[in-house]
């Protein structure tokens, strides 16, 4: 049975990392693996969206609506952006801190209030956290992402932490790697 | 050992495997990590050219050099090489000779979808399709046999989510063919006699290459069902897998141009009901009707966009998995100018002077976007600067006076240098802005003619582009800085008032060069912030206003054009 893992965050965010460790790990654990993304143009401080999907064997590279065992959010907004994808019962574990659009900056729109809290009232089993002062105590404010990646560990029992920490070392640069682990630990333990 | 491997890295793995020792190419996404992949294998001599024709014909005069060579760009640069690659069809080669070119189905990073298996059938050409990283890497070394065995040049075509896909492959060593000797053959000029006979020869080769394909492993069956039988390639292959699984059988496509005749025709004889799922154009399926089978395809299945196993599931009829949507709609994130982006203060000051902007490709044409909304239209690499000249002589001097053409540093390279040629040439006064940021920007910082550097980052000649211009007859040529809007919008205005023909470089350098040297970000003092909104009229993302503005220091990179903004002088520099 295939798996799916939903990257979602805004461009510049890190989440190339994100997809990048769990990449490693899933295959580091046996499964195979497709990883894909779109490069380019949507890079820009656009919506930016990756899907990891693992299991005996993958076929197709992409995650369709309904689909989404996990959703790892760098943004509320790119959450909710995301629901569609969620499968009945699968959990999105999100960052709280907002990034404005420019439709908002501008004000030709608002940023919608509570979405944390009408993503759950549509069912959805949401982990929220705000990652960047876990990321600072850690030592680097670029860390949110390890930190989020931490709380997602939770969501695999069948993946020891161990092997989290083994792919973490494998992708990130070595003079970053202690920070880069206990950032992993307090989102762990969040 | 196995390793997850991003398809065009796994093309570039392929490649290095086939003893490719040149590849040149022009950067566009989705075919960029090609290249640059490739060069991190010192034995391959990569470069950048200035375009994609240029690309190909040094690919191909190192493969006459007699070693094997490949070039890599995306689709609509293929219709920029065109013209080499229908006559290196009929020459034929001294080595192995393979172009990649990607389609964009979706047009996630692209100005148009079109489907570049209409080249391979019109150039007469094989082309492979790989399905995910693995095949890509398997393809690119059979290409290279393909090539030779037919005396022909391959064309090996990814897609978005092949190109850009990461799956499992496992590497290979490297075999290098030796050199073969260049010899003169009076049969290589192109005309008349030669050309005849290599017409000729063409033709006899795609009745071999047609054979070929009936029984070659590139193509397969999956057996499944007999009920459904599914004709597909690439990634829709995937779909088709993932949504069916053995409730169809499939005949996969490797090799998409030719198309078999038997194979096909067998395999229709033995299910029920055929359908084929190709993205974009309906070229296997005309193919089939042409060779007399009943077949179902874009009947059912759409020829714009991307296909996904949801599309499947409905179009087929299936159950798809429930999905939920918040009611309230949510503000769309589309891409924007980076905080500091030179272009930002061009499209400023053209919005202002509410001038015709004639666009072209590359990260400025986010100028279109609101809040600068300051580009009229594009079309294609180097359009901004002919369609400029065209337009003004349909609108004489009111359209000369009101109307620019904007061009990037690494497209003025590309092809903006014929247009720009032309308007001097055939005199219109028009006016061209030449945003030179000193990269290629949209595809992730590739060097070009105009930086100074090679790929690899090392110091090469440097096209001087005011000399250029003025070599090319223009006698109205400066340079502004783009950071300075009072300094700019004179430059513009006294330009576009000119009874001359115009190029106004905009030089300053993309602030996500590494080695920018960046300003200490702004800050807003509040108490001197009047709510007036002004700054936020150029579109900056570091700046967000709640009440007052205020600039997030993380993205802040002192650019100074809120400065310049602010009657109140509330953007502060920090305090030492």
């Amino acid at each position: 049975m295939t798996k799916n893992i939903l990257i979602v965050g805004v461009g510049g965010q890190g989440t190339l990392l994100a997809s990048k460790l769990l990449g490693q790990l899933l295959l580091s654990q046996g499964y195979d693996v497709k990883v894909s993304e779109v490069h380019g143009m949507s890079q820009r401080g656009g919506s930016v969206t990756t899907y990891v999907r693992y299991g005996e064997a993958v076929a197709s590279p992409v995650i369709d609506r309904g689909e989404a065992d996990c959703i790892l959010s760098f943004e509320p907004l790119e959450a909710a952006r995301a629901l569609p994808y969620l499968k009945q019962g699968g959990v999105i574990v999100t960052n709280t801190a907002r990034t404005a659009p420019m439709s908002v900056i501008t004000g030709a729109a608002q940023y919608p209030e509570d979405l944390v809290e009408k993503l759950r009232a549509k069912g959805a089993a949401v982990e929220a956290l705000d990652a960047l002062p876990l990321a600072e105590q850690a030592g680097s404010s670029k860390a949110v992402n390890v930190v989020l990646l931490g709380k997602l560990s939770r969501h695999f029992p069948e993946i020891p932490e161990q092997a989290w920490r083994a792919a973490l070392t494998a992708v990130v640069p070595a003079k970053l790697e202690a920070v880069n682990q206990t950032a992993f630990t307090l989102g762990r333990e969040a | 050992m196995k390793q997850l491997m991003l398809g065009n890295a796994a093309v570039a793995r392929g490649l290095y495997e086939a003893g490719v020792r040149v590849i040149s190419s022009y950067p566009g996404t989705p075919s960029t990590e090609i290249t640059e992949e490739a060069a991190k294998f010192p034995e391959i001599d990569c470069e950048w050219a200035p375009n994609e024709k240029v690309a190909l014909e040094v690919a191909h005069g190192a493969t006459l050099g007699g070693v094997r060579a490949a070039c890599a760009m995306k689709h609509v640069g293929l219709n920029v090489a065109a013209d080499p690659l229908f006559t290196i069809s009929y020459q034929g080669l001294n080595a192995g000779l393979v172009l990649c070119v990607a389609d964009d189905p979706g047009m996630h990073s692209s100005q148009n979808e079109q489907d570049s298996r209409h080249y391979a059938i019109a150039a007469k050409c094989p082309m492979l399709e790989p399905s995910d990283s693995s095949e890509a890497l398997a393809f690119a070394k059979r290409a290279f046999e393909l090539s030779e065995t037919f005396n022909t040049p391959v064309l090996l075509k990814m897609c978005t989510r092949v190109a850009h896909s990461q799956s499992v492959v496992e590497p290979g060593a490297r075999v290098v063919p030796p050199q073969v000797p260049y010899v003169k053959d009076p049969m290589k000029v192109m005309m008349t006699v030669a050309s005849r006979k290599a017409h000729e020869r063409v033709e006899a080769r795609t009745l071999a290459l047609v054979e070929f394909a009936e029984t070659t492993d590139l193509n397969r069956i999956e057996w499944g069902s007999r009920k459904l039988g599914i004709i597909t390639s690439s990634t829709s292959y995937q779909y088709a897998r993932e949504v069916f699984g053995d409730g169809a059988s499939i005949f996969k496509l490797g090799l998409v141009n030719p198309l078999p005749v038997k194979a096909l025709q067998d395999f229709a004889a033995q299910v029920e009901r055929l359908v084929v799922i190709e993205e974009l154009d309906p070229i296997i399926e005309n193919h089939c009707k042409a060779i007399g089978l009943q077949v179902e395809g874009k009947s059912l299945l759409p020829i714009c966009g991307e296909f996904s196993q949801g599309l499947l599931r409905e179009r087929f009829g299936l159950e798809c998995p429930p999905s939920q949507a918040l009611e309230e709609p949510l503000p769309a994130r589309p891409p924007v100018m980076c905080a500091g982006c030179p272009h930002r203060g061009v499209f400023y000051t053209l919005k202002k002077l509410g001038v015709m902007v004639y666009g072209d490709i590359g990260c400025y044409t986010l100028g279109a976007v609101a809040p600068l909304n300051a580009m009229d239209l594009n079309v294609c690499m180097g359009a901004s600067c002919s369609g400029l000249h065209g337009f003004n002589k349909a609108m004489g001097r009111e359209g000369e006076k009101h109307s620019v053409g904007v061009i990037g540093d690494s497209t003025f390279c590309h092809s903006g240098v014929t247009g720009i040629m032309d308007i001097c040439y055939n005199a219109t006064n028009s006016t061209i802005i030449v945003l030179d940021n000193s990269i290629t920007g949209m595809t992730g910082h590739q060097q070009n003619p105009s930086t100074g550097k090679n790929l690899r980052g090392e110091p090469a000649a440097k096209v001087d582009l005011e000399a250029l211009c003025r070599a090319m007859g223009f006698t109205r040529v400066r340079v502004e800085d783009p950071y300075d809007l009072a300094a700019f919008e004179q430059a513009v205005k006294e330009e576009l008032a000119a009874e001359a023909p115009s190029i106004i470089i905009s030089r300053r350098s993309c602030v996500m060069i590494k080695g920018v040297v960046h300003k200490p970000p702004l800050h807003v003092a509040a108490d001197r912030c009047r709510s007036c909104r002004s700054c936020m009229k150029i579109g900056c993302p570091a700046i967000t206003f709640d009440g007052k503005a205020s600039i997030d220091p993380t993205l802040c990179v002192g650019c100074g054009l809120c400065r310049q903004m602010c009657a109140f002088d509330a953007f502060r520099e920090a305090e030492a």
